[in-house]
């Protein structure tokens, strides 16, 4: 059994309302050293019957092909055993 | 000639293009079941909006992979017309059958408001017979219609004709107040490389009878129609 968490971000060049918005609400609250806020998405996917290293192979297809928008997403991915 | 309104789990616009295509157009339409991998006997095929799968993942992420989609990739590849709106249009982006993507409205807000869009080409199948220029007011209702390409790619979209309609002011001016959602170069719709696909945020089947406050969209439905006519026909209607 292996587990993958995934990260899936918008890439920097990519403007982000809802993050800007938190930002924003934070600012109000006074937390005036919080510079920047940028949100994103995080999976758990459990896999069975494959090594580390075909889950992370597998995790990387599932985050390009569905998880990941490649248009305005990346995506970085954690494995353990 | 059968057009085709395909039907996701959560669309909610399919009954009004069904209505608009059929009591006002007089066209024969069906719906398509989203789980159908079939489209003979479709001519036309219309992804109309909604909120496919519950907007899981993201705007249409979910309901590319149906099994509809396939046969709307295979249709769209031999050149039938396919146009997507607002959800059908985010359904077709995901699928890789138009460019770009949406990111949620610049003010984060859901919208649902008239728009002004001007028409940018009338070499598609959702814009031959309109007039290049003129504007159309119709409906938007979206959370995520914030139309983003990287530069570079937007810079090719627009050398290649391929924007379509554009948000702007009642009389045709770029007006940021009138990019309601904040979309790169205040675009509205664009088309595929072969003008055979279209996707738009507007709504024209919320706005193609006059007591409905704008007719202006019943022009876009009609010119998917007219897609539909042999090229003869067109040549013979001048």
């Amino acid at each position: 059994m292996a587990l993958a968490r995934v990260y899936v971000t918008l890439k920097k060049s990519v403007f982000d309302p809802q993050g800007k918005t938190i930002h924003d609400a934070l600012q109000s609250l006074g937390y005036r050293g919080v510079a920047d806020v940028r949100q994103g998405k995080f999976f758990e996917v459990s896999l069975e019957g494959v090594s580390a290293e075909e889950a992370r192979a597998v995790t990387e297809e599932i985050a390009r092909k569905v998880l990941a928008n490649p248009v305005i997403e990346s995506y970085r991915i954690e494995v353990s055993a | 000639m059968t057009i085709g309104v395909v039907v996701f789990p959560g669309s909610n616009c399919d009954h009004d293009a069904y209505h608009v295509l059929k009591h006002v157009l007089g066209q024969e339409v069906r719906f398509v079941w989203h789980k159908e991998s079939d489209l003979s006997g479709v001519d036309a095929v219309v992804l109309p909006g909604g909120f496919s799968y519950g907007d899981y993942l993201r705007t249409g992420a979910i309901a590319r992979f149906s099994p509809v989609m396939r046969a709307v990739t295979a249709f769209a590849a031999r050149g039938g017309p396919v146009l997507g709106v607002c959800n059908g249009f985010q359904i077709l982006q995901e699928a890789g059958l138009l460019p770009g993507a949406m990111l949620r409205n610049r003010g984060v807000k859901f919208l649902s408001q008239p728009v002004h869009v001007r028409v940018e080409r009338t070499d598609t199948i959702a814009s031959a017979g309109l007039t290049q220029g003129e504007v159309l007011t119709m409906p938007i209702a979206h959370g995520e219609g914030n139309f983003h390409l990287p530069e570079p790619e937007l810079d090719r979209l627009e050398a290649e004709g391929r924007v379509v309609f554009r948000y702007t002011a009642l009389d045709g001016r770029l007006d940021d107040a009138a990019n309601v959602n904040g979309s790169a170069r205040a675009i509205a719709g664009v088309c595929n490389e072969a003008r055979n696909v279209v996707g738009l945020m507007p709504h024209p089947e919320r706005a193609s009878e006059p007591e409905l406050g704008s007719a202006d969209g019943r022009r876009v439905l009609e010119a998917l129609v007219r897609s539909l006519a042999p090229a003869s026909q067109l040549l013979q209607a001048g």
